[in-house]
């Protein structure tokens, strides 16, 4: 079972480069799009995965950032980035990791609660973020912070750890869903 | 303009509801914007329908304007017919029959007008590449009688045809008409367009899932268009199952029921995309995709 561990190659020059997760293609395309429009001086590449495993004979760089995407209107969205999951070294868990959540502005078509999300990520001690990629505002503005937050991973940011952006995060935290 | 069209166009107007008129006229595209101006719409209808007469016959309007306008009536008022549905069957060692419209229409009048002197027939296309087709009976003496003619409603996907029955006698004429049509056209290639990605920057990483999806969505759904189906419905009668012994439903002797109903404006193209979507797996369950095989969109599920 090939497991997908940070840090396991060495860096390319430059290169910042993450990964989404998630089932639904258009919508991953549409955000790496909006993520690579942004300005930085860093080389971007984003890669798009249905799910993991990858395929293991391909020659990729080094994986900074994985956002691993559900769509709460779809059960099968969720399925699938909960096998992936298992596909991940715990190592990953320290900051390279979030998960991203797009759907929940329309209420009746959601099929997911919430709450199982905040509990996912939770247990994996991930920031979870929200968004309706739908939307082209919302998802540039998302656009922008992912591709921050990928650059922090990938170490381009002076004195900003991913493990210190995390715990950044955490500290703003809602308290734990079993207290919801 | 002879005296027949001009009574036939007469009659047909005269059974159009004063609501509709307008609608109608503007459909049948006929008369001009120009024209219907000049025509005054609050008097009464007899004369109303007098008035646009005349405007016909100064536009010298022929048979086939006339039958284009019934048509027009009838797909309004389609619901005031009773309508039998017919069933085409394949010959079994025929290859796939590929549709082309235009060679359909031809070749079909072409077969009627050989068998029987005196017909009239004409076309419409309507929503999805649907066609109606009006056929005027005569016989080998006399003309077409315009009153009673015969609608056929083809859906050049289906085997299916729509046909409202009014002369039984020609019944068979029709049928073997549609049989010995034979349309053969080049195949069209209709290639499901993946986005050209022009960012280099973007890999993806599951081209090889997506290609066995893109693969076996075609052998479910082919390459054409699907039939328009609007729902489909699930009802499903089982009785409980457990495990445990014992429980409050174990002793239940009532199956229980469940209905589960699919709505789309176009069901069929919506299943067709769940899988390239990413919404749900490739194959889909046999019970969605044997729609069209079976025919039938109520389905019950029982215990075996």
């Amino acid at each position: 079972m090939s497991v997908l561990k940070p840090l396991d190659k060495l860096p390319a020059l430059n290169t910042a480069t993450g990964l989404l997760v998630g089932t639904e293609d258009a919508l991953l395309q549409q955000l790496a799009d909006s993520m690579l429009k942004e300005d930085c001086a860093s080389e971007l590449r984003v890669h798009l995965a249905k799910s993991l495993p990858l395929p293991s004979n391909v020659n990729r760089p080094r994986i900074d950032l994985i956002v691993f995407v559900i769509n709460l209107h779809s059960k099968y969205s969720l399925q699938h980035v909960q096998e992936s999951l298992r596909h991940v070294d715990a190592s990953f868990f320290l900051g390279r990791v979030c998960f991203l959540s797009t759907g929940a502005g329309q209420e009746h078509h959601c099929s997911i609660h919430r709450n199982t999300v905040l509990k996912l990520a939770h247990t994996y001690r991930s920031p979870l973020l929200f968004c309706d990629l739908e939307v082209e505002d919302f998802r540039a503005t998302m656009a922008q912070r992912l591709v921050r937050m990928l650059l922090v991973c990938a170490g381009h940011v002076p004195g900003v750890s991913a493990l210190s952006l995390l715990s950044l995060l955490r500290s703003s935290e809602t308290p734990p869903p079993e207290e919801l | 303009m002879d005296e027949i069209v001009a009574e036939f166009i007469r009659r047909t107007i005269l059974k159009i509801p004063m609501y509709e008129m307008m609608t109608i006229l503007k459909a049948w595209n006929f008369l001009s914007e120009n024209q219907l101006q000049t025509i005054n719409f609050r008097q009464r209808k007899e004369c109303l329908v007098q008035d646009l007469v005349l405007l016909c016959e100064e536009k010298c309007a022929s048979l086939n304007d006339a039958a284009l306008l019934d048509i027009i009536y009838t797909q309004v008022h389609r619901h005031q017919k009773v309508w039998d549905v017919f069933q085409m069957s394949k010959k079994p060692d025929e290859d796939i029959d590929l549709f082309d419209m235009e060679q359909f229409k031809c070749s079909f009048k072409k077969i009627l007008q050989r068998a029987l002197k005196n017909v009239t027939v004409s076309f419409r296309d309507a929503e999805e590449n649907a066609v109606w087709i009006r056929i005027a009976w005569g016989t080998q003496c006399t003309k077409p009688n315009q009153y009673k003619p015969t609608y056929v409603l083809l859906y050049p996907q289906t085997p299916y045809a729509f046909t409202s029955s009014k002369l039984k006698s020609f019944m068979p004429l029709l049928g073997q008409t549609f049989e010995d049509h034979n349309s053969i056209t080049p195949l069209q290639e209709r290639c499901l367009e993946l986005d050209v990605n022009v960012d280099s920057r973007i890999i993806h990483e599951n081209t090889v899932e997506k290609e066995r999806v893109q693969r076996v969505t075609q052998e479910t759904f082919g390459d054409y268009p699907q039939p328009q189906l609007e729902f489909a419905q699930y009802k499903l009668v089982t009785k409980f199952k457990s495990d445990l012994n014992g429980g409050i439903l174990a002793e239940r002797k009532e199956p229980l029921r469940c209905l589960i109903k699919f709505s789309s404006p176009h069901l069929l193209e919506a299943l067709k995309s769940l899988a390239p979507a990413g919404i749900a797996d490739a194959p889909l369950s046999p019970l969605l995709t044997c729609i069209p095989n079976k025919g039938m969109n109520y389905f019950k599920i029982r215990d075996k």
